[in-house]
């Protein structure tokens, strides 16, 4: 009797485990296999990141297409590179796309907000490696104010 | 003079406690798959999984409770009680789950396993394995091993859950943070990788730490009252510091580095 | 003349204290040898040294002529499934019943099937008059029942050897006497070799066929019930007389009293 009610019991603590890891999978952490699938890199040159990090989201429009892999420092004219990881299911993008870092709400996380350039003849698309050419810059709160006290300053005078 | 003998003294027998504890780990460990060992796990499994429940589904409800009470009137002033939902997944995940299972586990099933290995020893059973020619580092240790190995993140991985259902009855069912932005943002939020595996990483090495030291405290006790009072107490006191301070190690070495 | 175990020339230290100081033992083939002596002089720990539990400092101990000291770690445990012991607490384990207990060992070192190992447990059971008692836990049991079923145990893989630790000690009379006809009944029908460590004198020396008397760290006096008697060892007298004073002091070593007293010992 005793060796069968362990027996039960040690399946639905095994059975609960296994609920509660689904749970987190596909309800807390939303795991689908697209956030491993394939993706290809994109790089951009910024010349202020602000507060983006790696894992950050790339969003078109509000979607999110992929993350910032990683973020370094290019040692030859020292400019931020952010590395992104985009999924393949949204390729195609034009060359003439621009990225811009961009903040969720007043106080949210920042992300990377991607704009799809026209696609005219002779605009190929991006490939895995490219280079974006066309990148805004984060808005840091401190520049904003120095700029709006400077420009207050001189509508006085 | 005495201080400096006393100084030598007390390292010389912590360091040959922590040989002896490596020894009896290995000994125990060396021939681990024996399918006859399998229901002996699965009782061990009972005893420090099973009976551990309820106090883990209870605790991890209460703590996600009072998290989303909690985080809702801090982040409320900011407008911002969407962020509840990832608010409490991420410390749940991240530190709560697998730190405060393992502290519960800790005085829950691992002062358990400490007195009953040290009034196994009191009782001359170990002895009376050994002369049966059983070895009791693969009959008792072992099992008691592997099955606090599995059970802590066992656990752990409950505990989350249940805490995130709490932090939602609380948030979305009595405070009014909306459910869609609950869940969309923690699941935005957080990473299958970075937080619930590196979560249950957590927790296997505080189920490592937690159940060596206790097994090890049992095994190595003086076998009298007194001594196996002893061994309990440090079990708890012990992996309770060792947990703590493994957390901070963890923590640094997960999410501290970018 | 056969001999199961020799202890030869045995030095045993704890941390520095001496509890055998080169002493030697022959242990007859089927026969009963008591070990006896007063409390505290490590008779455990001569079980535990033959048994390979505990190594020597010096000296060496032989089971069957082969060195249990110098045996590997798996021909010591090959070797351990020819000896048992009964502790003196029994050693039951307390999460099983009496039946699993005695089957305990059968299934470890056996594959049998279980028809089977029910047969020989209950046949053990039969020996030692607790076959009724199968299904009960060992809390349930008093001490000489649990001393009783800890011995079917002891005797279910039918070892050569059999060592009983203080098997009479806090036992009511009823119990003592069944123990002592069951040490010499089953020595008898099985034809086992059995060594008795104890400190009981009047039942010992009703069945032991061989006495070793072990005081002061070595072997004080040896032979059959009859030639202890008449030993006229000063020391083995007070034991068997149970004299409070005599060669082994009723004081444990302390400086004088008058001395300590009159703080002259710093």
């Amino acid at each position: 009797m005793s060796k069968y009610k362990t027996e039960v019991m040690v399946g639905v603590f095994v059975m609960l485990t296994i609920g509660a890891l689904l749970l987190l999978a596909l309800k807390v952490a939303n795991q689908t296999v697209a956030t491993e699938g394939d993706t290809y890199t994109l790089y951009a040159k910024f010349d202020n990141i602000g507060g983006l990090k790696p894992r950050s989201a790339v969003k078109v429009g509000g979607v999110t297409v992929g993350r910032v892999s990683s973020i370094t420092l290019d040692q030859e004219d020292f400019t931020p590179v952010v590395e992104l990881s985009i999924q393949n299911e949204y390729s195609g993008f034009p060359e003439t796309s621009s990225v811009s870092i961009l903040t969720s709400g007043l106080l949210g996380e920042q992300y990377v907000g991607f704009q799809p350039g026209f696609s005219f003849d002779g605009v190929a698309n991006l490939k895995n490696g490219d280079y974006l050419q066309d990148t805004k810059s984060a808005l840091v709160l401190e520049d904003l104010i120095g700029q709006f006290l400077f420009n207050r300053g001189s509508d006085e005078d | 003079m005495k201080f400096f003998q006393s100084i030598g003294a007390k390292t010389i027998g912590k360091v040959t406690a922590v040989g002896r504890a490596a020894l009896m780990l290995f000994g125990a460990l060396i021939a681990v798959p024996r399918v006859k060992n399998i229901p002996l796990i699965i009782k061990q499994l009972y005893v420090v999984g099973v009976q551990s429940l309820l106090i883990i589904m209870v605790s991890g409800l209460f703590i996600g409770m009072v998290m989303a009470l909690q985080g809702y009137t801090i982040l409320v002033d900011y407008g911002a009680e969407g962020s509840l939902g990832p608010m409490v997944a991420l410390s749940l995940l991240r530190e709560l789950g697998p730190v405060v299972t393992a502290l519960l586990f800790a005085g829950r099933a691992g002062s358990a396993l400490t007195a009953e290995i040290g009034l196994m020893k009191a009782t001359e059973q170990l002895s009376s394995l050994e002369m049966m020619a059983v070895d009791p580092l693969r009959r008792i240790v072992a099992p008691r091993f592997w099955a606090g190995m599995l059970a802590m993140p066992m656990l752990a991985i409950i505990f989350s859950a249940v805490g995130i259902l709490g932090g939602h009855l609380v948030g979305v069912d009595w405070l009014g943070v909306d459910a869609g932005s609950y869940w969309s943002i923690m699941q935005s939020t957080v990473d299958w990788n970075q937080d619930v595996v590196n979560g249950v990483i957590k927790s296997l090495v505080f189920a490592l730490v937690v159940t060596w030291i206790a097994i090890f405290k049992g095994y190595d006790s003086i076998p009298t009252s007194e001594g196996i009072s002893k061994a309990t107490t440090e079990t708890v006191v012990y992996s309770s510091l060792a947990v703590l301070g493994l957390d901070f190690v963890l923590t640094a070495l997960m999410f501290g580095i970018e | 003349m056969d001999h199961l175990v020799e202890v030869d020339n045995l030095t045993f230290k704890r941390a520095d204290r001496i509890i055998y100081d080169g002493i030697s033992l022959k242990v007859p083939k089927g026969k009963i040898t008591a070990v006896m002596g007063p409390s505290g002089i490590g008779k455990t720990t001569l079980l535990r040294l033959i048994g390979g539990q505990l190594t020597p400092d010096k000296g060496d101990v032989r089971f069957g002529g082969n060195s249990i000291v110098s045996m590997s770690r798996k021909s010591l445990y090959e070797t351990r499934r020819r000896m048992s012991m009964l502790f003196q607490s029994g050693a039951l384990f307390t999460d099983m019943s009496v039946f699993d207990n005695v089957a305990f060992p059968l299934r470890e070192h056996t594959k049998l099937s279980e028809d089977v190992i029910a047969t020989i447990v209950a046949l053990k059971l039969q020996a030692v008059g607790l076959r009724g008692a199968a299904q009960l836990m060992p809390s349930e049991l008093s001490g000489g029942m649990a001393r009783r079923a800890a011995l079917a145990r002891a005797i279910a893989l039918d070892p050569d050897l059999i060592m009983y630790d203080e098997p009479f000690a806090g036992q009511d009379p009823i119990s003592m006497g069944v123990l002592v006809k069951l040490i010499r009944e089953l020595n008898d029908a099985l034809n086992l070799t059995s060594i008795v460590v104890t400190h009981d004198v009047t039942e010992v020396l009703t069945i032991a066929d061989y006495i070793y008397i072990l005081a002061d760290k070595r072997v004080i006096g040896e032979g059959t019930a009859q030639q202890i008697r008449e030993s006229d060892s000063e020391l083995v007298q007070q034991f068997l007389k149970g004299k409070a004073d005599g060669p082994v002091p009723f004081h444990y070593p302390a400086p004088d009293l008058k001395a300590s007293f009159l703080g002259a010992d710093k």
